[in-house]
C-alpha cells in the first residue's frame, strides 16, 4: 500500500507507505510503516520510496568537488568553510610538497579556492585537496549560496540549464556541490546570473522550469533566445 | 417569550470560548532570511518568532557529542512582551522553559545524523498573553522543519488546565493567572508520544486525566496548522 503520489509535498512525520516498499532517502521506518523525516518531494522508484529535501546543509563526501572560502592559516594547513556542518582543512603539504614556506603566501584569509574534498574520517574531519583539473584559486567573480540538494536542478540534465546561462550572459560559472556557485564576467551580467541562479533556487520543486528560466534570461537581457528542445531535467537525478 | 439560559453545561469562557476550544491560530513558515528555518505564530495575543540555526559548527568542545548532535534552545521574552516592561535578559523561569523546550523536540529529531555539530533554536517572544511555553514549542517545530532537519514527526504544544472549577483547553492569561491548574503538554502526533507534560496547581486524577485528554485534542488541531504552514510556504504550484 503506497499513500501519496510521485512528486506530493510531505512534511516530517507524514505516512508515506508501509512495509511493501523500501525505505530510501528522508525516509525512515516505524512500525510497519514508512515515513517521511523531512520536508520534501516524494520520489519512488520502482518499490523503494524516498523524499527530497527542499532545504538541506551539505554534509562532505569524499570525491565532491566543492567552494570554500579560507578561515583560518594554521602551522602547516589552512582551514577552510565549505558551507557545511563540518569545516574543511587543507594541508600545505598539498601545494608544496615537501617544501616549506610560508602559507599565506600561498593563501590568505578570504581567498576562494575550489577544492576536491580528499577524504572524510571518523571524527569528520574534512580533508581537501587541490589536485586535479580546474581546481584552485579563484580571483574575481561573486559567490552565491544555495541548497545543496538544488545542485542538479541548477545544472540540469547534461548540464542544459547551466549551458544556457553561461551562453546568456557570457560569464564563467563553477557550481560546488557543496551549494556554493561561483560567477565571474561583465558586472552587469553577474547581476542577471545571479538573479536566475535565485530564481531556479526559489523554484527548484516545480516543473517547467526550464521554459521560465529562458524566459527570464531573455527579458533580462532584452531578446528572444530559440528554445532548444531541451527534456526537462528531473529534480530526483 | 424570552428564555435567559444561564450557566448550562457548555457554558463560555471570558473570552466567549467554549471550554474544549483553542485561540485564533495562525502559523507562516520561513520569514526570516538569514536563519535556517524559521517561523512566526500567533495563537490569540501571543506573536512569537523562532529561528533555527544549523546543523552548523560546534565550537564548544564540553558540550559536544562524537555520536550525535547536540540542540541548544534560548527562549527569551522581549520587554515589551508583557503589560509591565520586563527585565532583558535570561531569568529562572525562561532558563526552564529553554530548557524544557530542548527536552520537549530532542526525542523527535534524527540527531545522530550530524554528530559533532550543533543545533541552535531561538523563541522570541514579542507579545506574551498566556501559554507561550506551548506555542514556542509549536512555532520551534515548524521552524526545524523548515531548516530542513530530518525529524521522526512535527512536535505540538497545547495547554489545558482548570479555571473556575472547569477543565478546559488552552489558556489564556487571565484564565492562567486566576486559574486552578496549568497542564501544558507537547505531543508527537503520529505515534502520541507525550514529549512534555508540566503540572502547575491543583487537580484530582479524574481532572488531570480529563486536562491531558483535552491537551492532547488540542495538540492535533494545532498539529494540522502546523502542516499547513509548512506546504504553504511552497505553495500549490508544485505537483
Amino acid at each position: 500500500m503506497i499513500f501519496v503520489e510521485d512528486k506530493a509535498l510531505v512534511v516530517p512525520g507524514d505516512v508515506l507507505a508501509d512495509e511493501e516498499y523500501h525505505t530510501g532517502r528522508g525516509t525512515f521506518k516505524e512500525g510497519n510503516n514508512i515515513c517521511s523525516s523531512l520536508v520534501g518531494l516524494v520520489a519512488i522508484r520502482d518499490k523503494k520510496i524516498s523524499v527530497i529535501p527542499l532545504q538541506s546543509k551539505y554534509i562532505p563526501k569524499r570525491g565532491d568537488v566543492v567552494i570554500g572560502e579560507v578561515t583560518d592559516i594554521r602551522f602547516s594547513m589552512w582551514n577552510l568553510d565549505v558551507n557545511s556542518p563540518y569545516s574543511g582543512f587543507l594541508p600545505a603539504s598539498d601545494v608544496f610538497g615537501k617544501e616549506k614556506r610560508d602559507l599565506n603566501k600561498a593563501f590568505n584569509v578570504g581567498d576562494v579556492l575550489f577544492l576536491r574534498v580528499v577524504d572524510v574520517d571518523e571524527v569528520k574531519k574534512v580533508k581537501l585537496g587541490l589536485k586535479g583539473r580546474g581546481l584552485g584559486k579563484f580571483r574575481g567573480g561573486i559567490l552565491i549560496y544555495i541548497t545543496p540538494t538544488k545542485v542538479p536542478r541548477l545544472i540540469g540534465k547534461k548540464g542544459s540549464m547551466i549551458n544556457m546561462i553561461k551562453d546568456e550572459t557570457k560569464c564563467d560559472i563553477i557550481v560546488g556541490q557543496n551549494g556554493v556557485v561561483w560567477v565571474k564576467g561583465d558586472p552587469k551580467m553577474e547581476r542577471v546570473a545571479e538573479k536566475v541562479i535565485n530564481m531556479i533556487e526559489d523554484q527548484a520543486h516545480t516543473s517547467g522550469l526550464t521554459d521560465r528560466v529562458r524566459n527570464m534570461l531573455s527579458e533580462l537581457l532584452g531578446k528572444e533566445i530559440e528554445a532548444e528542445e531541451v527534456p526537462e531535467p528531473d529534480i530526483n537525478e | 417569550m424570552v428564555i435567559i439560559i444561564t450557566n448550562n453545561s457548555n457554558s463560555l469562557r471570558a473570552d466567549g470560548r467554549k471550554f474544549d476550544e483553542l485561540r485564533p491560530l495562525k502559523i507562516e513558515a520561513g520569514v526570516l532570511e538569514k536563519a535556517d528555518g524559521s517561523a512566526y505564530l500567533e495563537i490569540g495575543g501571543n506573536k512569537i518568532l523562532a529561528a533555527v540555526y544549523g546543523p552548523r559548527e560546534l565550537h564548544v568542545r564540553r558540550i559536544m557529542r562524537p555520536d550525535m548532535s547536540v540542540i541548544r534552545c534560548r527562549y527569551n521574552m522581549a520587554p515589551f512582551s508583557v503589560g509591565e516592561r520586563k527585565r532583558p535578559g535570561p531569568d529562572r523561569r525562561s532558563i526552564e522553559i529553554s530548557k524544557i523546550t530542548a527536552d520537549a523536540l530532542r526525542p523527535a529529531i534524527f540527531l545522530e545524523k550530524f554528530p559533532r555539530s550543533t543545533i541552535d533554536v531561538f523563541i522570541e517572544i514579542l507579545e506574551a498573553e498566556g501559554g507561550t511555553r506551548c506555542a514556542g514549542i509549536t512555532a520551534a517545530s515548524v521552524a526545524l522543519a523548515d531548516a530542513g532537519i530530518p525529524m521522526k514527526d512535527l512536535v505540538v504544544s497545547c495547554a489545558a488546565g482548570k479555571a473556575d472549577g472547569n477543565v478546559i483547553l488552552d489558556l489564556s492569561e487571565e484564565e492562567d493567572k486566576n486559574g486552578e491548574a496549568d497542564v501544558p503538554v507537547a505531543i508527537m502526533p503520529r505515534s502520541g508520544g507525550i514529549t512534555l507534560l508540566q503540572t502547575d496547581g491543583h487537580l484530582t486524577p479524574d481532572e488531570f486525566d480529563k486536562a491531558l485528554d483535552l491537551a492532547i485534542e488540542g495538540c492535533k488541531k494545532i498539529s494540522e496548522e502546523q502542516k499547513k504552514a509548512i506546504i504553504n510556504r511552497y505553495g500549490e504550484e508544485n505537483g
